[in-house]
C-alpha cells in the first residue's frame, strides 16, 4: 500500500500549503468581505484559475453564478429543515442567503468560465484571457 | 429562517484523545441530531466527501462516522488565495438509545450525510395504560 502513504504525505503537504496561503494578499481585498459565506480557495492550474467553494447542503438549483469582466458573483440560499414531531438534540448547521463577489487581479475570459458542483463543493474553472497571456517577443 | 444572511461556520478540528500516527488534519462535520418516536436522525455536513468514501460504525453504543476526501482532484493545483483548509471528517457520538444496527441507513446528497438510526424494539417508548 505504498500509494496510500504517498497520498497521506501529499495531503499533509497540501494542508500546509493552504495554511501558508491564508495570509496572502493576492486578491488585495478583491472579495467582498473575507469571512463571508461561502469560503473561497483560489488555485492556479496552468494558465487558468480554479476557485473552489464549500457549500454543503445547497442544492444546485439554489446556486446562481454570474460573471462580468473579472468579477464573479456567487449567490444563493441554503435551507435546513426538520421534520415535524421530532425533538431536536443538536443544531449546528446554519441556513440563510449568501451573496459573494470574487474579483481576480487579472484579465479573464468570462465566457469560458465553467462551473462544476459535486458533493457540496462548487468548482469554478476560470480561463485567463488570451490578451492577458504573456507573448514571447522575437528580437529582430 | 432562510432570509437571514448566512454566516461562515469556522471549521472545528477533531480533538484527539490519542495522537494519530499521521500528521494530517481532520475536521468535525457540523451536525444536526433529532429524534422521533422510532428513530434517531443524524445530519452531517461533509463537503467534498463521496458516498463511497464514507464509514459508519456503531460499536458499544458509540457511533463513529468517517468521511474521506478525494484529494486527487487537487493534483497540479497551486494555492494562490485560501480561506479554508481541507481534510477528512471524523466525529463520534455516544448513543443514548438502543439502535437496531442492521437497519441503519445512510443517504448522501450535496455533501450532506443523513443517517437514519432506527431504535431497537425494546428502546421504543411504550404507552402504559393505567387501569
Amino acid at each position: 500500500m505504498v500509494g496510500r502513504y504517498d497520498a497521506l504525505d501529499a495531503l499533509f503537504n497540501f494542508q500546509r500549503a493552504l495554511e501558508a496561503r491564508l495570509e496572502s494578499d493576492w486578491l488585495r481585498g478583491g472579495t467582498t468581505g473575507t469571512g463571508a459565506f461561502p469560503t473561497i480557495n483560489v488555485f492556479q492550474q496552468g494558465d487558468s484559475l480554479v476557485a473552489i467553494l464549500e457549500v454543503p447542503g445547497v442544492s444546485k438549483g439554489d446556486l446562481d453564478i454570474q460573471a462580468k469582466d473579472n468579477s464573479i458573483r456567487i449567490s444563493g440560499k441554503k435551507t435546513v429543515g426538520y421534520p415535524e414531531n421530532v425533538s431536536v438534540h443538536r443544531r449546528e448547521r446554519l441556513s440563510g442567503r449568501f451573496d459573494r463577489t470574487l474579483t481576480v487581479p487579472m484579465q479573464i475570459n468570462a465566457d469560458g468560465i465553467k462551473a462544476e458542483y459535486r458533493d457540496g463543493v462548487l468548482a469554478l474553472f476560470i480561463p485567463r484571457a488570451d490578451s492577458d497571456k504573456p507573448r514571447s517577443i522575437s528580437i529582430n | 429562517m432562510s432570509s437571514q444572511e448566512l454566516q461562515v461556520q469556522e471549521k472545528r478540528e477533531v480533538e484527539k484523545k490519542q495522537e494519530s500516527t499521521v500528521p494530517t488534519r481532520a475536521f468535525l462535520p457540523a451536525t444536526d441530531i433529532f429524534e422521533s418516536a422510532d428513530a434517531l436522525t443524524i445530519v452531517m455536513e461533509m463537503a467534498g466527501v463521496d458516498k463511497k468514501n464514507l464509514d459508519v460504525n456503531v460499536e458499544d453504543g458509540i457511533l463513529t462516522v468517517e468521511g474521506r476526501l478525494d484529494f486527487s482532484k487537487y493534483e497540479g493545483m497551486q494555492p494562490v488565495y485560501t480561506e479554508y483548509n481541507i481534510g477528512h471528517y471524523r466525529r463520534s457520538f455516544s448513543l443514548s438509545s438502543k439502535i437496531d444496527q442492521d437497519r441503519i441507513s445512510a443517504q448522501m446528497q450535496d455533501g450532506v450525510l443523513t443517517l437514519l438510526l432506527p431504535k431497537a424494539e425494546e428502546a421504543k417508548p411504550r404507552r402504559i395504560s393505567v387501569v
